[in-house]
């Protein structure tokens, strides 16, 4: 191999690499901006699109603007119980579709693959039709919503577990179980520990989904407004700049159980 | 436990709840776009099989439908020539970084879809820093905007979908075997010849799953459309959630959204026969 080669095969190996990182950077600069804006004071001018001076009065005065803080609360509450009853029942689902068979298994994997492929605007609608044609269309609100979480935060968890399992060595438990283990015990001191890592996972991913959620929010909603729902509401008259604070806040704390899940699952040989 | 029921009981809390709530509303919707248009929300609707619906909602909305369909292909091709190279660097460049760069991907999602996109918002903004330094090397003229441009929404729709693509990718470039592409080399193939003949070949399942997750959402959106764009950006989720909330003709909004779904599911059907790949899931 010649010099002049072996100089192309070494840019050609770094710059893949570095046309990556750049793509992630990209990635990162409206996260920047949202962190940045938190600080921004905007208290002389309604004008959103420029940075005036620093300030930390949007963190200390976090839930001034009118609703901004009822609206987290609202969507945090439907993420928790969402998220509780998603990770539920999708753990269950996932080990009936690992370690049982049963008739109809195919069309249930089609059925749990469906709502991740079908536009949010479909479903949404759909649901909404079905919420009026029954008879509910005058009360939609919070429980409307979290059925509509609950549904599109199946699948998801029950293909993160679906993983999880299926990575598993199954002599595991055969092996505690030749230990005179009985099976609830091998149950909770085998195979759940095992599992947990990707449970976790699910149960974080579905929060994020449902805390996130507008648009099959938005059309399930009536009068309840979550968080998105705020946002989306006064994105047309100016933004508070303490939008941009809770931007912040929830990608913090995302971070923060994302490293503490990877580290935690790390220490664990699985 | 493991009796032969177990595995019934274990998957119909689940499967009822997809049942009810994600398989019975598309019966609902179906029903919805049959309703006769002279309904409303006050006197109740009369499903009539009222087949013109459709023909009517094509007739006004072809514009939106199309406009949808285009802005999401071109998102989609871009997101799939980044995300490749991320998903790549990752899998083959980053050594033990992987774990840490994959988490770095999804991170983003955390700040909330409207939060990220009010960034986007902000960055392209007329008096911002690259509006300023394009019209300085006179690329754009002193009165041209990027936001209320198609090239701001499809913008927005790459960065918001960007995601979607790299996991998949990543995930069948991971499984790659490396002996594949050094016999490759082995046997005088060019870095590049390589790449074409084995490494992309065999990410295809990653280049169809990543394709359509990024497709289908960004079809059915109307966050970008609607904050990054101007009425003449407006795609078909704008127009069916405008139908469904404001305008209240239930009808014409459902058969918009069937419309969607149709054209959504004869497309993926058809490009994953052309690609070839029949396992998804």
């Amino acid at each position: 191999m010649t010099t002049l080669q072996r100089t192309g095969r070494w840019i050609g190996e770094h710059l893949v690499l570095a046309l990556g990182l750049l793509v992630l950077v990209y990635m990162f600069v409206p996260i920047a901006v949202v962190m940045l804006m938190s600080f921004n004071d905007n208290s002389e001018s309604r004008n959103v699109y420029a940075f005036r001076g620093f300030t930390w009065d949007n963190w200390v005065n976090a839930c001034g603007p009118d609703g901004l803080c009822d609206s987290v609360v609202r969507s945090v509450q439907i993420g928790l119980l969402a998220t509780l009853l998603a990770t539920l029942l999708g753990t269950l689902a996932a080990f009936a579709l690992v370690r049982h068979r049963f008739r109809g298994r195919a069309a249930m994997n089609t059925i749990i693959f469906l709502p991740m492929a079908s536009p949010e605007i479909v479903m949404g609608s759909s649901l909404l039709a079905l919420f009026v044609a029954s008879g509910f269309g005058g009360h939609l609100g919070f429980w409307t919503i979290f059925i509509a979480h609950v549904m599109f935060c199946l699948s998801f968890v029950i293909v993160t577990v679906k993983a999880r399992l299926t990575g598993l060595d199954e002599n595991l438990e055969q092996a505690a179980m030749d230990l005179y283990a009985s099976e609830l015990t091998t149950f909770r001191k085998v195979t759940f520990p095992l599992v947990f890592p990707g449970v976790a996972a699910a149960a974080l991913l579905s929060f994020s989904l449902s805390f996130d959620d507008f648009i099959i929010t938005n059309l399930n909603a009536g009068q309840t407004v979550t968080f998105p729902m705020y946002v989306w509401g006064v994105a047309q008259r100016g933004v508070p700049m303490q939008v941009n604070v809770i931007g912040t806040v929830m990608f913090l704390i995302a971070m923060f159980l994302v490293i503490g899940n990877m580290i935690a699952t790390r220490k664990r040989p699985a | 436990m493991r009796g032969r029921w177990t595995g019934y009981w274990l998957i119909l809390p689940a499967a009822l709840w997809l049942g009810v709530f994600f398989v019975i509303p598309f019966y609902s919707l179906l029903a919805t776009s049959l309703y006769d248009p002279e309904g409303s929300v006050l006197t109740g609707y009369d499903v009539t099989y009222h087949v013109a619906n459709f023909v009517d909602a094509i007739e006004e909305f072809w514009r939106p439908l199309l406009r949808s369909l285009w802005y999401a292909g071109v998102a989609t091709v871009i997101c799939l020539v980044l995300g490749y190279v991320l998903a790549y660097a990752i899998a083959f460049k980053a050594g033990r970084w992987r774990t840490l760069l994959l988490v770095l991907v999804v991170a983003p999602f955390f700040t909330s879809f409207l939060i990220r996109t009010l960034s986007w918002k902000l960055i392209l903004a007329d008096d911002g820093f690259i509006v300023d330094a394009l019209q300085t090397v006179h690329l754009m003229g002193d009165d041209d905007r990027l936001l209320a441009t198609p090239v701001a929404v499809i913008a927005g729709l790459v960065y918001n979908f960007l995601p979607f693509m790299v996991l998949p990718l990543y995930a069948s470039l991971e499984k790659i075997d490396h002996r594949l592409i050094e016999a490759s080399s082995d046997l005088y193939a060019s870095p590049s010849r390589g790449f074409w003949k084995v490494t992309l070949p065999l990410s295809m399942p990653g280049v169809v799953g990543g394709t359509l997750l990024t497709f289908i959402p960004a079809a059915g959106d109307y966050i970008n459309a609607e904050l990054l764009g101007s009425p003449n950006q407006r795609m078909v989720g704008n127009v069916i959630q405008e139908l469904f909330t404001s305008t209240g003709d239930y009808a014409a909004a459902g058969a918009l959204s069937v419309i969607l779904m149709v054209i959504i599911v004869a497309l993926v059907m058809v490009y994953i026969r052309k690609a070839g790949t029949e396992e998804l899931v």
